[in-house]
Protein backbone atom coordinates (compact mmCIF):
# COMPACT_ATOMS: atom_id res chain seq x y z
CA UNK A 1 0.00 0.00 0.00
CA UNK A 2 1.57 3.21 -0.66
CA UNK A 3 2.14 6.11 1.67
CA UNK A 4 -0.52 8.25 0.11
CA UNK A 5 -3.57 5.36 0.80
CA UNK A 6 -2.63 5.24 4.22
CA UNK A 7 -2.15 9.01 4.81
CA UNK A 8 -5.92 9.13 3.39
CA UNK A 9 -6.86 6.76 5.66
CA UNK A 10 -5.47 8.20 8.74
CA UNK A 11 -6.76 11.90 7.93
CA UNK A 12 -9.95 10.64 7.83
CA UNK A 13 -10.11 8.70 10.60
CA UNK A 14 -8.19 11.83 12.91
CA UNK A 15 -11.06 13.70 11.06
CA UNK A 16 -14.35 11.65 12.21
CA UNK A 17 -12.88 10.94 15.69
CA UNK A 18 -12.91 14.78 16.13
CA UNK A 19 -16.68 14.71 15.64
CA UNK A 20 -18.67 18.17 14.89
CA UNK A 21 -17.26 21.42 14.31
CA UNK A 22 -15.04 23.46 17.55
CA UNK A 23 -18.21 25.94 18.26
CA UNK A 24 -19.77 22.66 18.94
CA UNK A 25 -17.00 22.08 21.32
CA UNK A 26 -16.91 24.96 23.20
CA UNK A 27 -21.12 24.95 23.75
CA UNK A 28 -20.02 21.56 25.28
CA UNK A 29 -17.14 22.62 27.54
CA UNK A 30 -19.04 25.40 28.27
CA UNK A 31 -21.87 22.88 30.29
CA UNK A 32 -19.22 20.96 31.46
CA UNK A 33 -19.98 17.98 28.89
CA UNK A 34 -17.03 15.82 28.00
CA UNK A 35 -16.17 15.14 24.29
CA UNK A 36 -17.85 11.33 23.66
CA UNK A 37 -14.30 10.11 23.35
CA UNK A 38 -13.44 10.80 26.61
CA UNK A 39 -16.44 9.69 28.32
CA UNK A 40 -15.50 6.53 27.07
CA UNK A 41 -12.14 6.75 27.75
CA UNK A 42 -12.63 7.31 31.10
CA UNK A 43 -15.48 4.43 31.28
CA UNK A 44 -13.02 1.74 29.42
CA UNK A 45 -10.71 0.57 31.80
CA UNK A 46 -7.68 2.57 31.83
CA UNK A 47 -5.04 0.43 29.36
CA UNK A 48 -7.23 -1.52 27.87
CA UNK A 49 -7.77 -2.05 24.42
CA UNK A 50 -11.60 -1.19 22.41
CA UNK A 51 -13.26 -2.02 19.42
CA UNK A 52 -15.37 0.09 17.57
CA UNK A 53 -17.74 -0.51 14.13
CA UNK A 54 -19.16 1.88 11.75
CA UNK A 55 -16.54 4.58 12.26
CA UNK A 56 -16.90 5.54 8.75
CA UNK A 57 -20.49 5.48 8.97
CA UNK A 58 -21.97 8.29 6.62
CA UNK A 59 -18.62 9.54 6.02
CA UNK A 60 -20.25 10.64 2.40
CA UNK A 61 -22.50 13.09 3.88
CA UNK A 62 -18.93 15.12 4.42
CA UNK A 63 -20.65 16.67 8.21
CA UNK A 64 -21.69 14.27 9.67
CA UNK A 65 -18.67 11.94 11.89
CA UNK A 66 -19.50 8.22 12.59
CA UNK A 67 -23.44 9.43 12.08
CA UNK A 68 -23.18 11.23 15.70
CA UNK A 69 -22.88 8.17 17.67
CA UNK A 70 -20.24 5.43 18.34
CA UNK A 71 -20.79 1.85 19.02
CA UNK A 72 -17.48 -0.24 21.10
CA UNK A 73 -16.66 -2.76 22.87
CA UNK A 74 -14.81 -2.31 25.65
CA UNK A 75 -13.84 -3.41 29.33
CA UNK A 76 -14.93 -2.07 32.64
CA UNK A 77 -13.72 -4.16 35.56
CA UNK A 78 -12.03 -6.67 33.44
CA UNK A 79 -15.24 -7.72 31.82
CA UNK A 80 -16.47 -7.02 28.14
CA UNK A 81 -19.20 -4.48 27.59
CA UNK A 82 -21.16 -3.05 25.00
CA UNK A 83 -21.86 0.68 24.46
CA UNK A 84 -23.56 3.34 22.46
CA UNK A 85 -23.09 6.58 23.09
CA UNK A 86 -23.98 9.91 21.56
CA UNK A 87 -21.95 12.29 20.30
CA UNK A 88 -23.70 15.86 21.07
CA UNK A 89 -21.59 17.94 18.20
CA UNK A 90 -22.77 16.54 15.35
CA UNK A 91 -26.43 17.66 15.15
CA UNK A 92 -26.79 17.73 18.58
CA UNK A 93 -26.69 13.64 18.78
CA UNK A 94 -29.72 13.35 16.82
CA UNK A 95 -30.10 10.01 15.09
CA UNK A 96 -30.09 9.29 11.11
CA UNK A 97 -31.12 6.03 9.49
CA UNK A 98 -27.21 4.81 10.04
CA UNK A 99 -27.43 6.02 13.61
CA UNK A 100 -30.37 3.90 14.31
CA UNK A 101 -28.98 0.75 11.99
CA UNK A 102 -25.25 1.21 14.79
CA UNK A 103 -27.29 1.14 17.64
CA UNK A 104 -29.45 -1.70 16.24
CA UNK A 105 -26.36 -3.72 15.93
CA UNK A 106 -24.26 -3.24 19.04
CA UNK A 107 -27.08 -4.56 20.57
CA UNK A 108 -27.59 -7.65 18.34
CA UNK A 109 -23.73 -8.27 19.61
CA UNK A 110 -24.19 -7.34 23.10
CA UNK A 111 -27.15 -10.00 23.05
CA UNK A 112 -25.11 -12.71 20.99
CA UNK A 113 -22.12 -12.22 23.97
CA UNK A 114 -24.37 -11.89 26.78
CA UNK A 115 -22.75 -8.69 27.91
CA UNK A 116 -23.96 -5.78 29.70
CA UNK A 117 -25.04 -2.50 27.14
CA UNK A 118 -24.49 1.30 28.06
CA UNK A 119 -26.27 3.84 26.94
CA UNK A 120 -24.53 7.05 26.54
CA UNK A 121 -27.78 9.02 25.95
CA UNK A 122 -26.75 13.02 25.37
CA UNK A 123 -29.52 13.39 21.96
CA UNK A 124 -31.86 16.16 20.75
CA UNK A 125 -33.47 13.27 19.15
CA UNK A 126 -34.67 12.15 15.49
CA UNK A 127 -33.78 13.98 12.48
CA UNK A 128 -37.05 15.01 11.27
CA UNK A 129 -35.91 15.31 7.45
CA UNK A 130 -34.37 12.01 8.02
CA UNK A 131 -37.60 10.55 9.59
CA UNK A 132 -39.02 7.64 6.31
CA UNK A 133 -35.40 6.51 6.53
CA UNK A 134 -34.56 5.81 10.47
CA UNK A 135 -38.33 5.85 12.15
CA UNK A 136 -41.25 3.70 10.60
CA UNK A 137 -39.55 0.76 9.01
CA UNK A 138 -38.30 -3.28 10.53
CA UNK A 139 -34.82 -1.51 11.55
CA UNK A 140 -35.97 1.98 12.38
CA UNK A 141 -35.85 3.68 16.25
CA UNK A 142 -38.29 1.20 17.49
CA UNK A 143 -36.45 -1.75 16.78
CA UNK A 144 -34.03 0.23 19.62
CA UNK A 145 -36.90 -0.28 22.20
CA UNK A 146 -37.76 -3.75 21.13
CA UNK A 147 -33.79 -4.64 21.59
CA UNK A 148 -33.73 -3.24 25.10
CA UNK A 149 -37.53 -5.02 25.85
CA UNK A 150 -35.74 -8.69 24.61
CA UNK A 151 -32.50 -7.70 26.41
CA UNK A 152 -34.08 -6.62 29.73
CA UNK A 153 -33.66 -9.35 32.17
CA UNK A 154 -30.84 -11.04 29.94
CA UNK A 155 -27.73 -8.70 30.38
CA UNK A 156 -27.93 -5.71 32.50
CA UNK A 157 -28.74 -2.48 30.78
CA UNK A 158 -27.28 1.03 32.17
CA UNK A 159 -28.23 4.53 30.91
CA UNK A 160 -25.90 7.34 31.79
CA UNK A 161 -28.16 10.55 30.85
CA UNK A 162 -25.65 13.33 30.36
CA UNK A 163 -28.05 15.62 28.62
CA UNK A 164 -31.07 15.61 26.84
CA UNK A 165 -33.50 12.35 26.26
CA UNK A 166 -36.57 13.42 24.21
CA UNK A 167 -39.13 12.45 22.65
CA UNK A 168 -39.28 8.81 21.66
CA UNK A 169 -35.51 9.26 22.47
CA UNK A 170 -36.76 9.20 26.36
CA UNK A 171 -37.67 5.72 26.16
CA UNK A 172 -33.94 4.43 26.05
CA UNK A 173 -33.69 5.41 29.93
CA UNK A 174 -36.91 4.11 30.40
CA UNK A 175 -36.22 0.51 29.18
CA UNK A 176 -33.22 0.12 31.25
CA UNK A 177 -32.26 -1.23 34.15
CA UNK A 178 -30.81 2.08 36.35
CA UNK A 179 -30.60 5.50 35.02
CA UNK A 180 -28.04 7.76 36.01
CA UNK A 181 -28.54 11.67 35.99
CA UNK A 182 -26.18 14.25 35.80
CA UNK A 183 -27.36 17.03 37.41
CA UNK A 184 -28.40 20.35 35.63
CA UNK A 185 -27.36 18.69 32.14
CA UNK A 186 -29.76 15.57 32.11
CA UNK A 187 -33.60 15.63 31.03
CA UNK A 188 -36.32 13.45 29.91
CA UNK A 189 -39.30 14.33 28.56
CA UNK A 190 -41.79 13.26 25.74
CA UNK A 191 -42.19 17.25 24.65
CA UNK A 192 -40.42 19.56 25.29
CA UNK A 193 -41.43 23.08 27.10
CA UNK A 194 -41.49 24.67 23.97
CA UNK A 195 -44.02 22.37 22.69
CA UNK A 196 -45.66 21.91 26.20
CA UNK A 197 -46.78 26.10 25.49
CA UNK A 198 -47.94 25.52 22.03
CA UNK A 199 -49.58 22.66 21.98
CA UNK A 200 -51.56 22.70 25.67
CA UNK A 201 -50.82 26.26 26.57
CA UNK A 202 -48.44 25.47 29.91
CA UNK A 203 -45.49 27.50 30.82
CA UNK A 204 -42.87 25.82 32.39
CA UNK A 205 -39.55 25.07 32.88
CA UNK A 206 -36.84 22.32 31.55
CA UNK A 207 -35.86 21.78 34.93
CA UNK A 208 -39.22 21.72 36.40
CA UNK A 209 -40.84 19.52 34.31
CA UNK A 210 -38.01 16.88 32.97
CA UNK A 211 -34.89 17.70 35.02
CA UNK A 212 -32.52 15.01 36.63
CA UNK A 213 -33.49 15.80 40.15
CA UNK A 214 -37.26 16.11 39.68
CA UNK A 215 -36.83 12.50 37.49
CA UNK A 216 -34.72 11.01 40.44
CA UNK A 217 -36.63 12.04 43.34
CA UNK A 218 -40.40 12.81 42.05
CA UNK A 219 -41.13 10.92 38.83
CA UNK A 220 -39.09 7.79 39.48
CA UNK A 221 -37.74 8.01 35.79
CA UNK A 222 -33.79 8.19 37.21
CA UNK A 223 -32.45 6.37 40.13
CA UNK A 224 -29.28 8.01 40.48
CA UNK A 225 -28.30 12.03 40.31
CA UNK A 226 -24.96 12.43 39.70
CA UNK A 227 -23.09 15.84 40.52
CA UNK A 228 -20.87 15.74 37.45
CA UNK A 229 -20.42 13.59 34.39
CA UNK A 230 -17.17 12.28 35.87
CA UNK A 231 -19.01 11.05 38.95
CA UNK A 232 -21.63 9.44 36.46
CA UNK A 233 -19.48 7.38 34.97
CA UNK A 234 -17.84 6.27 38.28
CA UNK A 235 -21.12 5.39 39.63
CA UNK A 236 -21.76 3.10 36.44
CA UNK A 237 -18.48 1.49 36.97
CA UNK A 238 -19.40 0.48 40.31
CA UNK A 239 -22.92 -0.40 39.66
CA UNK A 240 -21.35 -3.03 36.99
CA UNK A 241 -19.23 -4.60 39.77
CA UNK A 242 -22.17 -6.00 41.60
CA UNK A 243 -23.68 -7.67 38.65
CA UNK A 244 -22.45 -10.47 36.40
CA UNK A 245 -22.32 -10.38 32.95
CA UNK A 246 -26.04 -12.15 31.97
CA UNK A 247 -28.55 -13.81 33.59
CA UNK A 248 -26.87 -17.55 33.79
CA UNK A 249 -24.03 -16.36 35.30
CA UNK A 250 -23.52 -14.93 39.05
CA UNK A 251 -21.99 -12.17 40.59
CA UNK A 252 -18.42 -12.00 41.40
CA UNK A 253 -16.95 -12.33 44.55
CA UNK A 254 -15.28 -8.97 45.83
CA UNK A 255 -12.60 -8.52 48.66
CA UNK A 256 -14.54 -9.28 52.15
CA UNK A 257 -14.60 -6.01 54.85
CA UNK A 258 -15.48 -5.64 57.95
CA UNK A 259 -18.53 -3.32 58.50
CA UNK A 260 -17.84 -0.07 59.40
CA UNK A 261 -17.17 0.88 63.01
CA UNK A 262 -19.91 2.36 64.55
CA UNK A 263 -22.93 2.10 67.64
CA UNK A 264 -24.11 -2.09 67.97
CA UNK A 265 -27.18 -2.31 66.57
CA UNK A 266 -28.57 -3.29 69.90
CA UNK A 267 -28.48 0.39 70.64
CA UNK A 268 -29.49 1.16 66.96
CA UNK A 269 -32.88 -0.16 67.49
CA UNK A 270 -35.24 1.46 70.17
CA UNK A 271 -37.68 -1.12 71.81
CA UNK A 272 -40.87 1.56 72.02
CA UNK A 273 -42.25 0.34 68.48
CA UNK A 274 -43.91 3.75 67.47
CA UNK A 275 -40.61 5.50 68.06
CA UNK A 276 -37.94 5.91 64.53
CA UNK A 277 -34.47 5.33 64.05
CA UNK A 278 -32.22 5.29 61.13
CA UNK A 279 -32.22 2.03 59.12
CA UNK A 280 -29.03 3.44 57.33
CA UNK A 281 -27.35 2.63 60.62
CA UNK A 282 -28.42 -0.72 60.94
CA UNK A 283 -27.51 -1.48 57.30
CA UNK A 284 -24.14 0.21 57.76
CA UNK A 285 -23.47 -1.98 60.60
CA UNK A 286 -24.41 -5.64 58.84
CA UNK A 287 -22.56 -5.04 55.08
CA UNK A 288 -19.19 -4.53 54.59
CA UNK A 289 -17.56 -1.49 54.81
CA UNK A 290 -18.21 1.38 51.84
CA UNK A 291 -20.13 -1.48 50.08
CA UNK A 292 -23.76 -0.02 50.02
CA UNK A 293 -24.50 1.40 46.96
CA UNK A 294 -28.58 2.76 46.99
CA UNK A 295 -31.15 2.63 43.89
CA UNK A 296 -33.68 5.12 44.11
CA UNK A 297 -32.22 7.32 47.34
CA UNK A 298 -33.85 10.61 46.62
CA UNK A 299 -37.25 8.88 45.67
CA UNK A 300 -39.84 7.43 48.09
CA UNK A 301 -37.35 7.07 51.34
CA UNK A 302 -39.96 5.55 52.99
CA UNK A 303 -38.28 2.28 51.59
CA UNK A 304 -34.45 1.78 51.10
CA UNK A 305 -33.36 -0.35 48.22
CA UNK A 306 -29.60 -0.89 47.79
CA UNK A 307 -27.39 -3.21 46.70
CA UNK A 308 -24.16 -4.33 49.26
CA UNK A 309 -21.93 -6.90 49.96
CA UNK A 310 -21.97 -9.32 52.94
CA UNK A 311 -18.21 -10.85 53.43
CA UNK A 312 -17.76 -9.72 49.73
CA UNK A 313 -20.88 -11.47 48.31
CA UNK A 314 -23.47 -9.36 46.42
CA UNK A 315 -26.73 -9.08 48.09
CA UNK A 316 -29.82 -6.69 47.39
CA UNK A 317 -31.02 -4.85 50.94
CA UNK A 318 -34.33 -4.31 51.15
CA UNK A 319 -35.46 -2.28 54.07
CA UNK A 320 -38.23 -0.15 55.58
CA UNK A 321 -37.29 3.22 56.89
CA UNK A 322 -38.90 4.26 60.22
CA UNK A 323 -37.39 7.32 59.59
CA UNK A 324 -39.46 8.78 57.10
CA UNK A 325 -43.49 8.44 56.70
CA UNK A 326 -42.60 5.90 59.65
CA UNK A 327 -41.72 3.26 57.26
CA UNK A 328 -45.29 3.37 55.86
CA UNK A 329 -45.62 1.60 52.25
CA UNK A 330 -47.03 4.01 50.07
CA UNK A 331 -47.97 3.68 45.89
CA UNK A 332 -44.21 5.45 45.24
CA UNK A 333 -42.66 3.21 47.58
CA UNK A 334 -44.75 -0.07 46.80
CA UNK A 335 -43.52 0.53 43.20
CA UNK A 336 -39.67 1.16 43.72
CA UNK A 337 -38.82 -1.94 46.13
CA UNK A 338 -40.94 -4.26 43.43
CA UNK A 339 -38.73 -2.97 40.68
CA UNK A 340 -35.46 -3.35 42.53
CA UNK A 341 -36.63 -7.13 43.72
CA UNK A 342 -37.20 -7.64 39.81
CA UNK A 343 -33.64 -6.17 39.34
CA UNK A 344 -31.81 -8.81 41.78
CA UNK A 345 -33.90 -11.52 40.78
CA UNK A 346 -33.13 -11.14 36.88
CA UNK A 347 -29.49 -11.30 38.07
CA UNK A 348 -29.08 -14.07 40.84
CA UNK A 349 -28.66 -11.22 43.58
CA UNK A 350 -29.96 -13.00 46.91
CA UNK A 351 -32.25 -10.68 48.46
CA UNK A 352 -32.66 -9.66 52.34
CA UNK A 353 -35.63 -7.97 53.70
CA UNK A 354 -35.26 -5.60 56.63
CA UNK A 355 -38.61 -5.28 58.17
CA UNK A 356 -39.79 -2.55 60.11
CA UNK A 357 -43.50 -1.28 58.58
CA UNK A 358 -46.94 -0.47 60.32
CA UNK A 359 -48.36 -1.95 57.50
CA UNK A 360 -49.57 0.22 53.61
CA UNK A 361 -50.81 3.73 53.93
CA UNK A 362 -54.77 3.60 54.42
CA UNK A 363 -56.74 6.81 54.18
CA UNK A 364 -58.74 8.67 50.90
CA UNK A 365 -55.71 9.75 49.26
CA UNK A 366 -53.75 6.43 48.79
CA UNK A 367 -57.27 4.58 47.82
CA UNK A 368 -58.10 6.84 44.91
CA UNK A 369 -54.38 6.40 43.68
CA UNK A 370 -54.73 2.84 43.83
CA UNK A 371 -52.38 1.69 46.57
CA UNK A 372 -53.74 -1.75 46.64
CA UNK A 373 -53.02 -2.74 42.85
CA UNK A 374 -49.55 -0.96 43.46
CA UNK A 375 -49.01 -3.35 46.58
CA UNK A 376 -49.94 -6.14 44.78
CA UNK A 377 -46.87 -5.51 42.32
CA UNK A 378 -44.87 -5.45 45.47
CA UNK A 379 -46.39 -8.60 46.59
CA UNK A 380 -46.21 -10.33 42.77
CA UNK A 381 -42.90 -9.51 42.64
CA UNK A 382 -41.26 -10.31 46.26
CA UNK A 383 -43.74 -13.72 45.64
CA UNK A 384 -41.79 -14.75 42.49
CA UNK A 385 -38.38 -14.38 43.22
CA UNK A 386 -36.06 -17.69 42.94
CA UNK A 387 -33.01 -15.94 44.35
CA UNK A 388 -31.94 -16.88 47.94
CA UNK A 389 -34.93 -14.76 50.02
CA UNK A 390 -33.90 -13.89 53.56
CA UNK A 391 -36.51 -11.91 55.76
CA UNK A 392 -35.54 -10.08 58.92
CA UNK A 393 -38.04 -9.10 61.01
CA UNK A 394 -36.30 -6.26 62.47
CA UNK A 395 -39.20 -4.39 64.44
CA UNK A 396 -42.97 -4.62 63.80
CA UNK A 397 -44.25 -6.42 60.90
CA UNK A 398 -47.57 -5.28 60.49
CA UNK A 399 -51.03 -6.45 58.38
CA UNK A 400 -49.94 -6.91 54.31
CA UNK A 401 -46.72 -5.01 55.80
CA UNK A 402 -45.26 -8.77 56.68
CA UNK A 403 -46.63 -10.04 53.01
CA UNK A 404 -44.36 -7.33 51.01
CA UNK A 405 -41.84 -8.55 53.28
CA UNK A 406 -41.06 -11.66 52.62
CA UNK A 407 -43.29 -12.90 55.86
CA UNK A 408 -43.37 -16.74 56.35
CA UNK A 409 -45.83 -17.36 53.68
CA UNK A 410 -43.92 -16.20 50.51
CA UNK A 411 -41.47 -18.95 51.13
CA UNK A 412 -38.31 -16.94 51.88
CA UNK A 413 -35.65 -19.24 52.64
CA UNK A 414 -35.54 -17.92 56.15
CA UNK A 415 -37.46 -15.78 58.30
CA UNK A 416 -35.65 -14.81 61.35
CA UNK A 417 -36.32 -12.20 64.02
CA UNK A 418 -34.54 -9.87 66.28
CA UNK A 419 -35.59 -9.79 69.89
CA UNK A 420 -37.61 -6.37 68.94
CA UNK A 421 -39.37 -8.17 66.28
CA UNK A 422 -43.40 -7.73 66.73
CA UNK A 423 -45.93 -9.59 64.06
CA UNK A 424 -49.34 -8.92 64.21
CA UNK A 425 -52.20 -8.07 61.68
CA UNK A 426 -51.68 -5.02 63.92
CA UNK A 427 -50.14 -2.94 66.76
CA UNK A 428 -51.86 -3.44 70.25
CA UNK A 429 -53.19 0.33 70.32
CA UNK A 430 -55.05 -0.28 66.98
CA UNK A 431 -55.94 -3.93 67.98
CA UNK A 432 -57.06 -3.10 71.22
CA UNK A 433 -59.47 -0.14 69.68
CA UNK A 434 -60.53 -2.59 67.28
CA UNK A 435 -61.81 -5.48 69.47
CA UNK A 436 -62.89 -3.65 72.36
CA UNK A 437 -64.13 -0.18 71.16
CA UNK A 438 -67.81 -0.58 72.37
CA UNK A 439 -66.40 -1.79 75.79
CA UNK A 440 -63.89 0.87 76.28
CA UNK A 441 -66.67 3.08 75.37
CA UNK A 442 -68.92 1.45 78.35
CA UNK A 443 -66.37 2.49 81.02
CA UNK A 444 -67.29 6.16 82.56
CA UNK A 445 -64.60 6.31 84.97
CA UNK A 446 -61.22 7.56 82.80
CA UNK A 447 -58.89 5.90 85.10
CA UNK A 448 -60.38 3.10 84.95
CA UNK A 449 -60.57 2.72 81.07
CA UNK A 450 -57.14 3.69 80.74
CA UNK A 451 -56.76 0.38 83.12
CA UNK A 452 -58.36 -1.80 81.30
CA UNK A 453 -57.17 -0.97 77.61
CA UNK A 454 -53.24 -1.09 79.19
CA UNK A 455 -54.66 -4.30 80.11
CA UNK A 456 -55.55 -5.15 76.78
CA UNK A 457 -52.52 -4.18 75.42
CA UNK A 458 -50.87 -6.41 78.06
CA UNK A 459 -52.63 -9.28 77.21
CA UNK A 460 -52.08 -8.63 73.06
CA UNK A 461 -48.83 -8.21 73.74
CA UNK A 462 -48.08 -11.57 74.96
CA UNK A 463 -50.39 -13.24 72.74
CA UNK A 464 -47.80 -11.90 69.53
CA UNK A 465 -45.22 -12.79 71.99
CA UNK A 466 -42.51 -13.34 69.74
CA UNK A 467 -40.95 -16.41 71.86
CA UNK A 468 -44.63 -17.19 71.12
CA UNK A 469 -44.44 -17.41 67.65
CA UNK A 470 -41.28 -19.18 67.30
CA UNK A 471 -42.84 -22.11 69.66
CA UNK A 472 -45.43 -21.99 66.52
CA UNK A 473 -42.29 -22.34 64.01
CA UNK A 474 -44.15 -18.93 62.42
CA UNK A 475 -40.52 -17.73 62.62
CA UNK A 476 -37.40 -19.90 61.89
CA UNK A 477 -34.66 -18.64 64.32
CA UNK A 478 -34.31 -15.14 66.91
CA UNK A 479 -30.84 -14.05 66.31
CA UNK A 480 -29.36 -11.12 68.82
CA UNK A 481 -28.60 -8.24 67.18
CA UNK A 482 -24.94 -8.74 67.40
CA UNK A 483 -25.10 -11.87 65.38
CA UNK A 484 -26.98 -11.09 62.44
CA UNK A 485 -24.55 -9.90 59.91
CA UNK A 486 -23.03 -13.65 61.08
CA UNK A 487 -26.30 -15.55 60.80
CA UNK A 488 -26.96 -13.75 57.50
CA UNK A 489 -23.29 -14.54 55.65
CA UNK A 490 -23.55 -18.19 57.11
CA UNK A 491 -26.97 -18.52 55.00
CA UNK A 492 -25.77 -17.00 52.20
CA UNK A 493 -23.47 -19.28 52.25
CA UNK A 494 -25.63 -22.29 52.06
CA UNK A 495 -28.06 -21.05 49.30
CA UNK A 496 -25.44 -20.70 47.02
CA UNK A 497 -26.67 -24.02 45.31
CA UNK A 498 -30.86 -23.23 45.47
CA UNK A 499 -32.23 -23.85 42.25
CA UNK A 500 -35.84 -23.78 41.98
CA UNK A 501 -38.20 -22.92 38.82
CA UNK A 502 -41.63 -20.65 40.73
CA UNK A 503 -44.52 -21.88 38.87
CA UNK A 504 -45.51 -23.33 35.75
CA UNK A 505 -46.71 -21.32 32.38
CA UNK A 506 -46.11 -19.09 29.82
CA UNK A 507 -46.11 -15.30 32.04
CA UNK A 508 -47.88 -14.29 35.02
CA UNK A 509 -50.83 -11.42 34.38
CA UNK A 510 -48.95 -8.98 36.04
CA UNK A 511 -50.58 -6.85 38.00
CA UNK A 512 -49.36 -3.31 37.05
CA UNK B 1 -42.31 32.91 52.15
CA UNK B 2 -41.76 29.12 52.43
CA UNK B 3 -44.48 26.72 53.67
CA UNK B 4 -43.63 23.29 55.58
CA UNK B 5 -46.16 20.65 54.54
CA UNK B 6 -47.61 17.44 55.83
CA UNK B 7 -45.72 14.93 53.87
CA UNK B 8 -48.78 12.42 54.69
CA UNK B 9 -52.02 12.24 56.50
CA UNK B 10 -52.27 12.13 60.15
CA UNK B 11 -53.08 13.99 63.20
CA UNK B 12 -50.80 16.33 64.93
CA UNK B 13 -49.24 15.43 67.86
CA UNK B 14 -46.64 17.89 68.65
CA UNK B 15 -45.73 21.46 67.26
CA UNK B 16 -42.28 22.59 68.28
CA UNK B 17 -42.06 26.33 67.13
CA UNK B 18 -43.73 29.01 68.15
CA UNK B 19 -44.34 32.38 66.12
CA UNK B 20 -41.23 34.38 65.81
CA UNK B 21 -39.07 31.33 66.20
CA UNK B 22 -35.92 31.22 63.82
CA UNK B 23 -35.90 27.68 62.08
CA UNK B 24 -32.68 25.91 60.55
CA UNK B 25 -32.71 23.10 58.06
CA UNK B 26 -33.19 19.85 59.52
CA UNK B 27 -34.69 21.22 62.97
CA UNK B 28 -37.84 19.10 63.96
CA UNK B 29 -41.02 21.68 63.81
CA UNK B 30 -44.35 18.92 64.18
CA UNK B 31 -44.72 15.44 64.76
CA UNK B 32 -47.39 13.98 63.78
CA UNK B 33 -49.11 10.69 64.53
CA UNK B 34 -50.13 8.93 61.43
CA UNK B 35 -50.58 5.01 61.55
CA UNK B 36 -49.88 4.64 65.11
CA UNK B 37 -46.37 5.90 64.21
CA UNK B 38 -44.49 9.24 65.48
CA UNK B 39 -43.66 11.02 62.16
CA UNK B 40 -41.01 13.74 62.41
CA UNK B 41 -41.38 16.85 60.03
CA UNK B 42 -38.29 18.66 59.96
CA UNK B 43 -38.06 21.99 58.29
CA UNK B 44 -36.09 21.85 54.81
CA UNK B 45 -34.93 25.50 55.10
CA UNK B 46 -33.97 28.16 57.04
CA UNK B 47 -36.61 30.63 58.81
CA UNK B 48 -38.74 32.46 60.97
CA UNK B 49 -41.98 31.15 61.75
CA UNK B 50 -44.76 33.44 60.71
CA UNK B 51 -47.70 31.73 60.72
CA UNK B 52 -48.18 28.27 62.79
CA UNK B 53 -51.35 26.75 60.87
CA UNK B 54 -52.56 23.38 62.81
CA UNK B 55 -52.85 22.66 66.52
CA UNK B 56 -52.17 19.70 68.44
CA UNK B 57 -55.50 17.14 67.17
CA UNK B 58 -55.99 18.58 64.52
CA UNK B 59 -56.27 15.84 61.22
CA UNK B 60 -53.89 16.90 58.52
CA UNK B 61 -53.85 15.58 55.07
CA UNK B 62 -50.99 15.10 52.82
CA UNK B 63 -49.77 18.43 51.64
CA UNK B 64 -51.25 20.66 53.91
CA UNK B 65 -49.39 23.28 55.28
CA UNK B 66 -48.13 23.35 58.85
CA UNK B 67 -46.05 26.10 59.10
CA UNK B 68 -45.27 29.18 57.47
CA UNK B 69 -41.73 30.75 57.42
CA UNK B 70 -40.79 34.03 55.81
Amino acid sequence: MTAKLENRLNDMIDQIKAGGAPKYHEKNAAQNKMFVRERLERLFDEGEFSVEDALFANNEAGNLPADGVVTAMGKVGGQTVCVMANDSTVKAGSWGARTVEKIIRIQEIAQRLKVPMLYLVDSAGARITDQIDMFPNRRGAGRIFYNQVKMSGMVPQICLLFGPSAAGGAYIPAFCDVVIMVDQNASMYLGSPRMAEKVIGEKVSLEEMGGARMHCSVSGCGDILAQSEKEAIELARNYLSYFPANYKQKPIMKEPKPPVDGRALEEIVPENQNVPFDMYELISRIVDDGSFFEIKKLFAGEIITGLARIEGRTVGIVANQPKVKGGVLFVDSADKAARFITLCDAFSIPLIFLADVPGFMIGTKVERAGIIRHGAKLIAAMSDVTVPKLSVIVRKAYGAGLYAMAGPAFEPDCCIALPTAQIAVMGPEAAVNAVYSNKINEIEDPKERMLFVQQKQQEYKEHIDIYKLASEMIIDDIVAPSRLRETLHHRLRFLESKEMTFSERKHPVYPV
Amino acid sequence: MKEINANMAGTVLNVLVNKGEGVSPGQLVVVLESMKMEIPIESTVEGTVTDIKVGIGDFVNEGDTLVILT
